[in-house]
């Protein structure tokens, strides 16, 4: 699954601390050049044979135009082979998502939007192999109320979210995710049950349900910080949390991760690629990857990032067809600490033939079946290992952060 | 210690072992013509000292408030006397550690011999440095101990303060000669009429007797020299008789092992005599012996009433006791008086960071206390802390300064807990009685404090102090050592809007935060010294900690009765914020036996799970759950509760009351 990053943004956001530029300017075609040039080289180390999905993350993708998308895409199809009910996602700004210009990148051959407040970091990933239901994601205006967006720093406003969301799901039906945050400094329960309800009559089958976190370095943390804007207290965000889930859950939606959830099958291939530690190629400035360099003969994991500051990066690729910045061998242990880190999100968990194709030697039974933290951890109701794997319990999930540490130490110690 | 290596440069290597390529540069421009002979060996060019009769020695201190200038003073007669050249360099030369430097106060008293010629006579002066503060009295009386006399510096502008009574005292006590002198009279503040006036009142020494100087700019100091030599009478001693020579400090040199610095107060020594110690009863050959200028400079001998040190192959500081009494093999002496072992204040466990620098800090331990005997070393553990000590300090800067010097000096970084006092109980209980082989015992760890139906009274150290403040902030001081349990003995105005408080204070009530309370309240203008006042009975009781339910043994405080509600409100409170939420509900409750006095409750966490975990960057969040995997190991388990192990001496570095 390949990941091209879109490093640009028109305007900062207040709670965002991604790897975005503000620049007067982009040269375009430059940009496009190095994407398609960085997506090939990498492709080809890789050696991967089919893609899974691509997903356009940024600073904003949609800023970028129709044409790059597709350059990309076809430099993707060139180097792999990247079958037609592949998933294609582009993240989108409401402000920048006029149907005709979605209808652009669909033409372009995005078959998911993801709109939103949370734009990520963008990440090609190349997920080898078992396409699936392609999902397109996106769309959403997670927070539908102007004084929230203002205070969030965003350049759209409720109107034009509700908009562009409806554009989205006029295109591309079913296949749009929407994001809404929580949390924001001031909300109550009720604003947010609200705001909860406004999102259930307006989304698509995908909803990526995110708890505002203030990023060291961005004006939002400063304000709280500074005292100009209160802290939310931690219990009142873990009810908003579980009112959420409920609520959603009761629409018919599969809580299938910490933060996303899907109807009628919409999970996002793409991101699932992750949870489950398959192959990711980032494509782009700042962008992260997992693959094997099977081009290079190797047979072990790699950790890579791309050089961070996009003009670096495109003098790199120019001039030795990629910008890769740091590499770094996994070892076996690693790749079972993401493993479980990652996979715990999941509502499957980590199942045992996954945790097998990663740990022929150690089952899962033989490393958290015996007395230690995870059976502690099962006791009390919060983890279950059975035949279906390790997962966590409804309760658990909402704690994983402080189970983790726990079945870390007891992996480490093995 | 920079600057004890620009001070090298400047006088001659400071050499492990004299050697003659060093000699001439060592030998000093003061160097009086008596001593002024061709070397033909090595042997003759040391210094002569038989020149110097008893008649002509001066052994003096200068004592004063911190920042007084003592050590200004110092710099300047060591350049007059030409024992160090005059340059702009010279700032507190005889404070040689960085940490003396830093705080701008004395730790280790050093000392200097000075050369000078007063109407046609060549007198030998020896400055005794002393440390410069409260905790560090009993380093000052013994350094007292070999003067005939002492410079008493008081700061124009700043007057009498608390440690200028309290040195007065000590020296007023050893009934030495005191010469009083009025500093930093070029400050644009500076009011030495009025400071003369304290002087008179408190003091009873008449206005005219002062000497206004400026010991920056040097102004009348050589005035200070003067008087030195007429008002401070020799030593009464006598070559002829046999050798008495009184430890008055000692160092380790990590080549020659212990330094002794002594006062001749009989006879003479000499490389090869057989000594003995008198505290120890060992015997010793002597290596070397020589004046310390302030560079140690080896002499042939030294003649009763002069000041040097002395190498005898001593391996431990503590075979060369401050107080001791020498003498030669086969010749014994009556011991001088003033011997007293080192009574610690205040007692603080101290433990590594880590288990695994357990020996390189024991090592740098073993190597500091050489340097200061006394710092008191007890092994302790601690289920929480691991293996480690407790230690025992002369008082709160002392622990402070010898953890700076650990870290400075030995690159150590160590976990210090709670500072507590040494209490006592009174037993009543036979069993007890016959256990410990004596009916009252001292506590320095609360671990041991016995129960309340064994004990017929606890006892509690206290202390004098003093505090010397301009009259405004009067209200304020009082209502604070009233807060403190202390008992005001004396009330007086050293002038017109100056007055000097005397209270009785329990110890453990101004160990921890009481100066730093003091000074915030008088915007920096009052200050405070105390001295040991013995023991009080007092009304003492255990309280404990619990976190559900189970006590926390590092955190059982000895405590006054009437401080136990808020002390323990205020534990709670605090480690309320420390502990870190779990996956279930938290009691934290101070407890004393079976009542319990205060509770907090620490909720369990209903959602701890971080947002957004995509395919960005895991590495750093990776990191971080191996880091909190990794500080599993290093939690202490208190039940099911899982504290970090920094939490206790979180909570106790900020005091137990405010």
């Amino acid at each position: 699954a390949p990941c091209p990053q879109w490093p640009y943004c028109r305007k900062c956001c207040s709670y965002c601390n991604f790897n975005t530029y503000v620049v007067p300017a982009v040269d375009e075609a430059a940009m496009r050049a190095c994407l398609v040039r960085e997506a090939q080289t990498l492709l080809r180390l890789s050696q991967v044979h089919s893609v899974t999905s691509v997903f356009f993350g940024g600073g904003t993708p949609s800023l970028a135009s129709p044409a790059t998308v597709a350059a990309v895409l076809e430099a993707v199809a060139g180097a792999a082979h990247l079958p037609a009910d592949a998933e294609v996602t582009l993240e989108a700004n409401p402000s920048s998502t006029s149907t005709s210009r979605l209808a652009g990148f669909r033409a372009s051959g995005v078959n998911r939007l993801s709109i939103g407040v949370q734009v990520r970091g963008a990440l090609p990933a190349a997920a080898p192999a078992a396409p699936r239901d392609p999902v397109v994601t996106s769309l959403p205006p997670q927070s539908l109320d102007d004084a929230e967006l203002r205070m969030l720093g965003r350049e759209h406003t409720a109107a034009e979210a509700q908009k562009a969301v409806e554009a989205a799901r006029g295109l591309l039906p079913g296949r749009t995710s929407i994001d809404l945050l929580f949390g924001l400094p001031g909300q109550s329960r009720d604003a947010w049950a609200q705001r909860l309800e406004a999102a259930l009559g307006l989304c698509d089958n995908h909803i990526s349900l995110y708890q505002l976190t203030l990023e060291r370095g961005t004006a939002l943390a400063a304000q709280v910080r500074g005292g100009t804007l209160p802290t939310p207290p931690q219990d009142l965000l873990a009810d908003m949390y579980q009112t959420a889930r409920t609520v959603l859950v009761a629409a018919g939606f599969r809580h299938y991760e910490v933060s996303n959830f899907a109807r009628k099958g919409a999970l996002s291939t793409h991101n699932l690629s992750y949870w489950r530690s398959d192959q990711y190629i980032g494509v782009g400035p700042g962008a992260h990857g997992r693959f094997v360099l099977r081009g290079e003969g190797s047979h072990t994991r790699e950790a890579r990032v791309q050089t961070l500051e996009p003009v670096a990066w495109m003098k790199e690729v120019q001039s030795q067809g990629h910008g890769t910045r740091s590499r770094v061998v996994l070892s076996p242990l690693e790749q079972l600490e993401e493993l479980l880190s990652l996979g715990l999100r999941t509502d499957e968990g980590i199942t045992h033939e996954r945790w097998g194709y990663f740990s022929p030697q150690l089952s899962l039974q033989a490393v958290f079946g015996t007395p230690g933290e995870a059976q502690a951890l099962q006791q009390q109701g919060w983890l279950v290992l059975d035949s279906g794997g390790l997962r966590c319990t409804w309760a658990g999930l909402a704690v994983l952060d402080s189970l983790l540490p726990d079945l870390l130490w007891q992996l480490q110690r093995v | 210690m920079a600057l004890a290596g620009r001070a090298a440069l400047r006088w001659g290597a400071r050499l492990p072992s004299p050697g003659p390529a060093a000699a001439p540069l060592c030998r000093p421009a003061w160097l009086p013509a008596a001593c002024e002979r061709p070397y033909s060996s090595r042997d003759e060019e040391k210094v002569d000292m038989s020149t110097y009769p008893v008649e002509s020695i001066r052994n003096f201190s200068i004592i004063a408030h911190v920042d007084h200038g003592k050590s200004t003073l110092a710099d300047r007669l060591l350049e007059i006397t030409g024992t160090i050249s005059k340059t702009n360099l010279n700032k507190q030369v005889l404070d040689k550690l960085q940490v003396e430097r830093e705080r701008g106060i004395t730790v280790k008293a050093q000392s200097a011999s000075l050369f000078y010629s007063h109407e046609g006579i060549n007198y030998l002066l020896n400055l005794i440095d002393t440390p410069g503060h409260v905790d560090f009295s009993y380093e000052v009386s013994r350094s007292l101990s070999a003067c005939q006399g002492v410079i008493l510096v008081v700061d124009a502008n700043e007057g009498i303060q608390a440690q200028t009574v309290a040195n007065f005292y000590l020296a007023f006590e050893a009934q030495l000669s005191i010469i009083p002198v009025i500093n930093k009279i070029d400050l644009k503040n500076a009011d030495p009429e009025r400071v003369e006036k304290q002087i008179e009142k408190l003091f009873d020494i008449p206005t005219h007797e002062c000497i206004r100087i400026s010991a920056k700019q040097g102004t009348n100091v050589e005035k200070v020299l003067q008087k030195v030599i007429e008002k401070i009478p020799p030593p009464q001693c006598n070559t002829a008789d046999p050798l008495k020579a009184l430890v008055f400090d000692s160092t380790f040199d990590h080549y020659r092992g212990v330094v002794a610095n002594i006062a001749l107060f009989g006879g003479e020594i000499a490389k090869g005599q057989k000594i003995v110690s008198a505290h120890t009863k060992k015997r010793y050959e002597v290596n070397e012996v020589g004046i310390l200028t302030p560079n140690e400079q080896p002499t042939h001998k030294l003649y009763a009433g002069q000041v040097g040190y002395l190498i005898a192959g001593m391996k431990e500081v503590t075979e060369a006791q401050i107080g001791d009494t020498l003498f030669l093999y086969k010749q014994p002496v009556e011991p001088l008086p003033g011997f007293k072992s080192v009574k610690p204040m205040v007692f603080a466990g101290m433990y590594p960071i880590d288990q695994t620098e357990y020996n390189n800090l024991k090592s740098a331990l073993e190597r500091l206390t050489l340097n200061d005997s006394s710092v008191t070393v007890h092994r302790d553990s601690s289920l929480a802390l691991g293996a480690g000590w407790r230690l025992g300090f002369l008082g709160l800067l002392h622990m402070e300064v010898f953890n700076q010097r650990l870290e400075q000096e030995y690159n150590m970084s160590v976990i210090l807990t709670a500072p507590t006092v040494p209490y006592k109980a009174v037993l009543s209980s036979a069993k007890l009685i016959k256990e410990y082989g004596k009916d009252q015992i001292t506590i320095i760890n609360p671990a041991q404090f016995p129960d309340k139906l064994s004990v017929s009274e606890y006892l509690e150290p206290t202390v004098l102090g003093t505090i010397v403040t301009p009259q405004e902030y009067i209200g304020k001081i009082i209502t604070l050592c009233q807060d403190r349990r202390a008992v005001q003995k004396d009330m007086l105005y050293i002038d017109e809007n100056r007055v000097m408080l005397k209270y009785l204070f329990p110890l453990n009530e101004i160990v921890v935060d009481f100066y730093d309370a003091l000074k915030s309240l008088s915007s920096g203008y009052a200050s405070f010294d105390y001295e040991d006042a013995g023991y009080q009975s007092a009304d003492l009781i255990k309280m404990d900690i619990l976190l559900n339910g189970n006590p926390v043994e590092e955190l059982a405080t000895i405590i006054h009765n009437d401080k136990a509600y808020a002390a323990g409100k205020l534990l709670c409170e605090r480690l309320k914020e420390t502990i870190p939420r779990q996956l279930f509900e938290i009691a934290i409750q101070a407890a004393i036996g079976k009542k319990i006095i205060a509770r907090e409750t620490l909720k369990a966490y209903r959602k701890n799970v971080v947002a957004k975990c995509y395919g960005g960057d895991i590495t750093r969040r990776m990191k971080l759950l191996k880091r909190q995997a990794e500080g599993k190991k290093l939690m202490r388990k208190i039940g099911n509760v899982e504290v970090p192990r920094d939490a206790f001496i979180r909570v106790l570095k900020r005091g137990t009351d405010k």
